[in-house]
């Protein structure tokens, strides 16, 4: 198939690749722009390791053309805090899921973090019934779910404490 | 020294792990993310039939399309591999003869995934079908057309042992019963899907990473397929996303990557489909297990017998180990004076099943525990109160030669009947609602490696620098379940110093020493004892170093915070990082070394199949489930489960009730949904959808109660925690489901046809 020129704006950063139409969004930033933090797990969107956000909204990468999603802002989990090296420097969110074990093996992280992201934007204060709701697309293999729960719970009280310009080190 | 003892101990902290950083920042690389200059992307081609000889097979059109590197046939790999000494009947490629559907043919690596398919398309095989083996039964009394040469009656395998007198426990009990149970095939379904990278370098010498749970073992089978000295192979394990045993023996395209990319002259990434996944499979296999038990009126055991059969798919993979964990932790967990097991592994044309968390012990701990159940109901006794009166007395060895020395699980029975409140629900609740309580064990560790050796099991090296820095190399293999973090613990413990001071390579075999890989539990406790010889070898040095500064025996010396003091003089301190110097010199690095050997009282018996079910340490785990079924769709909802688990000490109590809870959750998956279904040799559910596992919305609330038994040859007392607890919550949910509806769950899983199938049963033989 021939290759085409396609945009990208993805981590508030434009970036330019030659692929084909049919290249997915997975396979266009896992292998041409080298964000490999966003997982395949399934092939199939059964599973959300590939979430991303696009335009703020959690979408599966492997079902979606990258050259449909020029005009979107994509967001992969490079973006949520870009250059650090230390996990006291990370977003609330990421340093919740270190410190409550809503991380095992990882594979399911990045897109588990990313659907939080979106929830958290949207509705600061979740009941658990909404977290589980909105989480329900992510398959974790490891945790059984009780601590990622946790890990969603302690980063909104670690985000509430930073609007209240507390400085909350792990 | 206890934990405790020690201040700013990272021990029985809650500490994240230590690679979590990599991990919730995308940062982290798995096998499919790495890449290398010219990589090419191989690709499998798949039997179709689940039984046929190849009479031809012509690959010329693959090999003449441009961008494909590499065509590799059965013809080119005849050496015969399998992890188990005795069962090396597998092939890179299929030579003669295809055994399941999925079974390899032949493989490709082109310049990307679309060439690589349409090479695939041009491979053309002619195949003479032949009778299929799919049902267990039926597959043990087949007379012909055999899946393998030296099978007769495609049994790969089978063991009979005796302890005691079944016969004369049974003359002495006042009840015996009999009963049977089917559990269907389950797989693993690790998020991650099996990747492997392999490059030669311009000496030959092959460097291979991968999503796998045994980077040794590894490293020996590819020397040995590919027919190299195994100085010339490297295995790197990078982050490997969940196993669960799934990775923890050779899985084809390991081998297929690495002899397609010496064929190719270019580095060679495999990466399956999750149907690939499906198909490479290794995981629990359906299970028929029939038990026959003797009891006294008073709820005392007298005798067990136990028909164990199981259907191992095509080749034999762990099949024999499977089954002799099946029959040698039968009874392990209580005191049973008279024990029989006879144990079947039957090949049929499916693929290969193999290890799986809890690896042989979890359907005959579901059959055991309800059969349990149900004779306590016959005599009416608490199901409690049964387990309590055949407890075993440690320290002890049980009737099949194992050791018990710790042994938590009369607390963690006591902890889950008072956190449930047992006395006050059980037999109590209405209708509908029910509790249930079930118990289990596992092993720390195989005290037998699998390919027999006098070499320790784990090695652990340490270097200390001038900085106060620790690093760890080790050879122990993480794959999310936290054991690079227990490591560095224990380190960090030993040498009084902060765990940000430690460092870990890991899990690269021309870097660091062998350890035998991440598989029966055995993490912890032997990586960890061998870690934290290391840091005690580390310690001595330098406080002996210390000493001469100070002018005062090493015993009066403390090594705390990071300096070294006399005991009550704090002021005047030797830093670390300068008694480092002092006791590496005339080096700048301070190197250690500890390793640790199962002691010979722990290895087992001297009878046929002794060595597997042998472990310096056993887990243990009692569970109690609450339930609610709905008698007019048959739905089972657990609304809790209380699960104490006896991890010996908990190192790092934040990952070990995040693996009590993930093996409670798989457990659940296993007793209530997941199924592998075949129909004529084609699995039916090869996806995350299909092959389904509870999301947030349906995953119950999981109460981990962690015990602490302290084993004395535990690392500062720690047993295993990733797998032991997955095999009770099946019986005492089945259990709770009694409790609740009066019916007993004997066929795994429990679906609402099977709940109300069982309903029917029961108001027809009852009429109520």
């Amino acid at each position: 198939m021939t290759k085409q020129k396609i945009l990208l704006h993805v981590n508030r950063a434009t970036q330019e690749l030659e692929a084909a139409p049919n290249r997915l969004l997975l396979e266009a930033l896992r292998e041409d722009l080298g964000l490999t933090g966003t997982k395949c797990g399934c092939d199939d969107s059964s599973c959300g390791a590939c979430t991303v956000l696009v335009n703020g909204r959690p979408a599966m990468s492997c079902l979606m053309l990258a050259a449909s999603y020029q005009d979107a802002e994509i967001t992969t989990i490079e973006g949520l805090a870009p250059g650090k090296t230390r996990l006291s420097e990370l977003a609330s969110l990421q340093r919740a899921f270190a410190e409550c074990g809503g991380v095992q093996c990882g594979f399911c992280t990045p897109g588990l973090i990313l659907t939080t992201c979106s929830l958290l934007e949207k509705t600061p204060h979740p009941t658990d019934a909404e977290i589980n709701e909105a989480l329900s697309g992510n398959l974790c293999r490891c945790t059984g779910y009780t601590q990622i729960l946790e890990s969603v719970r302690r980063a909104i009280e670690l985000m509430e404490k930073e609007s209240a310009g507390e400085v909350v080190r792990p | 020294m206890s934990a405790g003892s020690i201040p700013n101990s990272p021990v029985g902290s809650r500490v994240p792990m230590v690679d979590s950083f990599e991990k919730v920042t995308g940062a982290g690389k798995y096998a499919d993310d790495l890449v290398l200059p010219g990589t090419l992307v191989g690709k499998i081609l798949h039997s179709p039939h689940a039984h046929a000889r190849i009479r031809r097979l012509d690959a010329s059109r693959a090999g003449q399309l441009p961008g494909v590197f590499a065509v590799v046939t059965g013809k080119e790999t005849p050496v015969k591999y399998g992890i188990l000494p005795i069962g090396h009947d597998e092939r890179i490629f299929a030579d003669d003869k295809v055994r399941y559907i999925g079974d390899n043919v032949a493989g490709v690596a082109a310049e990307s995934a679309e060439i690589a398919e349409e090479a695939l398309r041009r491979i053309r095989v002619e195949y003479e079908i032949l009778p299929a083996h799919l049902d267990l039964e039926k597959s043990m009394r087949a007379e012909s057309n055999l899946i393998h040469d030296g099978r007769p009656h495609n049994i790969e395998k089978e063991y009979h042992h005796h302890f005691g007198d079944v016969e004369a426990g049974f003359k002495a009990a006042d009840l015996v019963r009999f009963d049977r149970f089917d559990c269907a095939e389950v797989t693993h379904a690790a998020l991650e899907p099996h990747s492997t990278l392999a490059s030669f370098d311009d000496d030959g010498k092959l460097t291979v990473w991968s999503s796998t749970q045994v980077p040794y073992y590894l490293m020996k089978t590819l020397a040995a397929t590919l027919e190299m000295p195994e100085e010339n192979v490297r295995v790197i394990k990078p982050l490997v996303g969940g196993g669960f045993g799934g990775k923890s023996e050779v899985i084809p395209l390991e081998l297929a990557a690495a002899v397609l990319a010496r064929k190719a002259g270019r580095p060679v990434k495999i990466t399956y489909t999750r149907e690939e996944v499906f198909y490479a499979h290794r995981g629990r296999p359906r299970t028929i297990v029939e038990l026959k038990t003797g009891v006294r009126r008073d709820g005392r055991l007298t005798a067990v017998e136990g028909r164990v059969i199981q259907d191992g798919g095509a080749f034999c993979g762990y099949g024999p180990v499977t089954m002799l964990y099946s029959g040698q932790l039968l009874n392990a967990l209580y005191d049973i004076p008279n024990v029989k097991y006879d144990g079947y592994r039957v090949l049929t044309n499916k693929p290969a099943c193999g290890a799986m968390r809890g690896h042989g012990t979890v359907n005959v701990r579901y059959a055991f525990e309800t059969h349990l159940d149900m004779i306590a109901a016959g005599l009416g006794i608490d199901p409690a109160e049964i387990r309590r009166r055949n407890l075993l007395k440690p320290p002890c060895v049980t009737i099949n030669g194992l050791r018990i020395l710790s042994y938590g699980y009369p607390e963690c029975l006591e902890r889950v009947a008072e956190a449930s409140n047992w006395s006050e629900k059980r037999g109590k609740l209405p209708f509908g609602k029910g509790i249930g309580i079930a118990g289990s064990h596992y092993v720390s560790g195989a005290a037998n490696p699998i390919i027999r050796s006098d070499q320790p099991h784990s090695t652990v090296n340490l270097e200390l620098d001038g900085e106060g820095t620790a690093t760890i190399l080790t050879g122990a293999s993480e794959i999310g379940q936290g054991s690079d973090t227990v490591q560095a613990q224990i380190v960090a413990h030993e040498l009084g110093i902060a765990l940000d001071r430690v460092k870990i390579v890991a899990a690269d075999t021309a870097r660091t020493p062998i350890d035998l890989g991440s598989y029966s539990s055995r993490v912890t406790f032997m990586a960890g004892n061998a870690a934290l010889a290391a840091a005690r070898e580390a310690k001595r040095q330098i406080l002996n170093a210390a000493a001469t500064y100070f002018d005062v025996p090493a015993e009066r010396l403390v090594l705390e915070d990071g300096r070294i003091f006399e005991a009550g003089n704090r002021a005047k301190a030797l830093p670390l990082a300068q008694a480092v110097l002092l006791a590496a010199k005339p080096e700048t690095v301070l190197r250690a070394t500890g390793s640790y050997s199962t002691p010979a009282e722990a290895r087992g018996g001297k009878y046929k199949g002794a060595g597997v079910g042998p472990s310096p340490a056993y887990s243990y785990s009692a569970q109690v489930a609450e339930v609610s079924v709905d008698v007019e769709t048959g739905q089972v909802t657990v609304e809790r489960i209380y699960a104490a688990h006896d991890c010996g000490k908990a190192i790092n109590p934040l990952t070990v009730e995040g693996q009590v809870e993930g093996s409670v959750w798989m457990g659940l998956g296993q007793a209530l949904e997941e199924e592998m279904v075949w129909k004529n040799g084609r699995l039916m559910n090869a996806g995350l959808l299909e092959y389904r596992s509870a999301s947030t919305l349906d995953s119950p609330e999981i109460r981990p109660i962690l015990v602490e038994s302290a084993d004395p040859e535990g690392p500062l007392g720690a047993k295993e925690a990733g797998e032991g607890s997955l095999a009770a919550v099946i019986p005492a949910v089945a259990n709770a489901i009694y409790d609740a509806v009066g019916v007993w769950m004997t066929t795994l899983p429990i679906t609402p046809e099977r709940i109300l199938k069982a309903l029917e049963e029961k108001q027809r033989r009852t009429g109520s």
